[in-house]
């Protein structure tokens, strides 16, 4: 009963047993059982991706008035093995004047950032690779390593595009982790620790409805990081051909394209176990296995929305990536994180009503204010843009003053 | 020797050696990534001893934030990163005299130190030191003070970067 309740947690008790039973120390048998949790963990990650490509792509089609893949098994799922197997067996260039090691290892790291947050992502009450108490600020920290391999690669392939595209990457990402941190102090001051499995824990209200409007800074702001429409200017083909990752070829490109699926479903993972509750659902805490199928639902309904966002908004400009961050999220980040700050420490110890209630209430109000700001500055953007001007100025009177 | 020892001494060996790699590599770009393996290497001592927070921060500000910065302002000089002079300068005697005398000087002090063998006590399941530590940041017998006068500071070099790349109306 309890293989069927909890699967992954008693196979691998199971295991450590055999193992001691076999003779082994029990903290090297250990050891090895969290070995081989974690290469299933980054397995499955990997083959996960599969599925995700099949379903963007199909999708992204559908949402065009496409069929899509439909060839190669039963609605065209086998699609990206087939991808996989041409990528495979495609020769790697390597451009000259490159810096092969730092190359080589690019692709590496771009996968390992993202496999690397699957570590502190508790999957049920029994099924987590590690319960760190710094789980939110390590996610930060591994996505650091994934902008180096992207400065990594852009350098070493010896191409302008390449190092143009990690110019790009580098503004973005480190823009957009500026808001991405400070919403995720949401979470983590409305859970009172920054382990995800506290996190999780404390979810009885989910914190979307505590916190609405810190979700959609935090959405906005993930989609910014992994670099997907609409702020996929970074690998821009109409721009800079195909940005970083220009001169890779073969399986070399293929980590890329995979670190890039898969960050996106780790989105999702990370705002539905930050924001949408984890694993907790009606009988999830007796029965784990309901709750990884809990997680995965939650984890692809964000997925879905990062999808649909690249279905459906046209690409932004360099400008205008940066004045969102810097002149908008950030500012409401901020302003969001310090009135919550004030509001939890005010209704500390109410009932659970008032503290849901106000949380609430505090969230829909700035989010009326920003809407009331931004129209009134866009009335006026109006007004000035729309008033006469000369059609052509002397380009010295503009240093006039100087 | 426990294997908690083994990775001591495998992950200091790699600081070290890339720490020598910092100020040996021919290429500038290079050097900053053996800089980020040191800075790396630095947060994995920490993870040893229990300091999560500060490794994952180590990560964070020294890797994510300043090595970035480094890395970015060299790329702008892609031509002239390549540094083809002889790589010691005539008083190179003098540097390795003078840092083996004050490696010398802190093994001895820390080996007359008679604490070498007392184990580290060990803690109750129920304390966060995390929590301990932010309290302590914020509590007016412990920190408050230092800790006000550094965000002070990091405040008015914001504000000062800030006017430095003010455009002059």
């Amino acid at each position: 009963m309890t293989f069927l309740s909890d699967p992954i947690s008693s196979i691998g008790n199971w295991l450590e047993n055999f193992l001691i039973g076999l003779g082994l120390a029990p903290n090297f048998s250990a050891l090895i059982v969290t070995a081989i949790g974690a290469f299933v963990l980054a397995a499955f990650g990997l083959m996960i991706v599969l599925l995700l490509i099949w379903f963007e792509r199909k999708a992204v089609a559908r949402m065009q008035d496409r069929l899509g893949p439909n060839r190669i098994g039963p609605y065209g799922i086998f699609q990206s093995v087939a991808d996989t197997l041409k990528l495979l067996t495609k020769e790697y260039i390597t451009p000259a004047g490159a810096d092969k090691v730092v190359y080589n290892l690019a692709p590496l790291f771009a996968v390992m950032a993202v496999l690397g947050i699957w570590a502190v992502i508790p999957f049920a009450a029994t099924v987590y690779g590690s319960d760190i108490n710094v789980g939110a600020l390590y996610i930060v920290a591994v996505g650091a390593i994934g902008v180096l391999a992207i400065i990594m690669a852009g350098w070493s392939s010896n191409n302008k595009y390449a190092l143009l595209g990690a110019f790009r990457v580098v503004s973005q990402l480190l823009c957009y982790e500026v808001p991405l941190v400070i919403t995720l102090l949401i979470p983590v001051m409305l859970a009172g620790s920054m382990g995800m499995n506290a996190i999780v824990m404390a979810q009885d209200t989910w914190f979307i409805f505590l916190a609405p409007l810190g979700f959609l800074i935090f959405l906005i702001a993930s989609i910014a990081e992994v670099g997907r429409a609409p702020f996929d200017l970074l690998e821009a083909d109409s721009e800079i051909v195909a940005g970083f990752n220009i001169e890779y070829s073969g399986m070399k490109f293929g980590m890329f394209f995979v670190a890039e699926f898969l960050h996106a479903f780790t989105i999702g993972a990370v705002v539905a176990t930050l924001f949408l509750g984890g694993w907790r659902g009606p009988g999830a805490e007796t029965y784990p296995i309901l709750g990884t199928i809990y997680f995965f639902i939650k984890a692809f309904i964000v997925y879905f929305i990062v999808v649909w966002a690249r279905g459906t908004f046209p690409r932004i400009r360099i400008d205008q990536m940066l004045n969102f961050s810097w002149k908008f999220l950030t500012p409401l980040a901020l302003v969001l994180l310090i009135v919550m700050a004030v509001q939890l420490k005010l209704v500390e110890g109410s009932p659970t009503w008032v503290y849901v209630t106000s949380s609430f209430a505090v969230n829909v109000l700035i989010a009326f204010g920003t809407i009331h700001l931004l129209r009134s500055f866009a009335r006026r953007e109006r007004k000035r843009v729309s008033e006469e001007r000369p059609l052509a100025t002397a380009p010295e009177s503009d240093f006039q003053q100087i | 020797m426990s294997p908690l020892e083994i990775f001591f001494i495998f992950s200091a060996g790699i600081t070290l050696v890339a720490a020598a790699m910092v100020v040996t590599a021919r290429n500038l770009v290079h050097s900053a990534w053996w800089l980020i393996l040191t800075l790396f290497g630095v947060a994995v001592l920490f993870a040893l001893l229990n300091a999560s927070f500060f490794a994952v921060i180590q990560v964070v500000i020294y890797i994510g934030a300043i090595s970035i910065l480094i890395i970015f302002a060299i790329m702008m000089t892609r031509r002239v990163a390549q540094d083809t002079g002889p790589k010691f300068n005539k008083d190179w005697g003098l540097a390795v005299a003078v840092s083996l005398f004050l490696f010398g000087g802190v093994t001895w002090m820390l080996s007359t130190w008679e604490n070498f063998n007392i184990a580290p006590p060990t803690m109750p399941v129920d304390t966060d030191p995390l929590r301990q530590l932010g309290q302590a940041l914020v509590s007016p017998d412990a920190y408050v003070l230092p800790f006000e006068l550094a965000s002070v500071l990091l405040l008015a070099a914001l504000v000062g970067s800030i006017i430095i790349a003010w455009e002059k109306k």
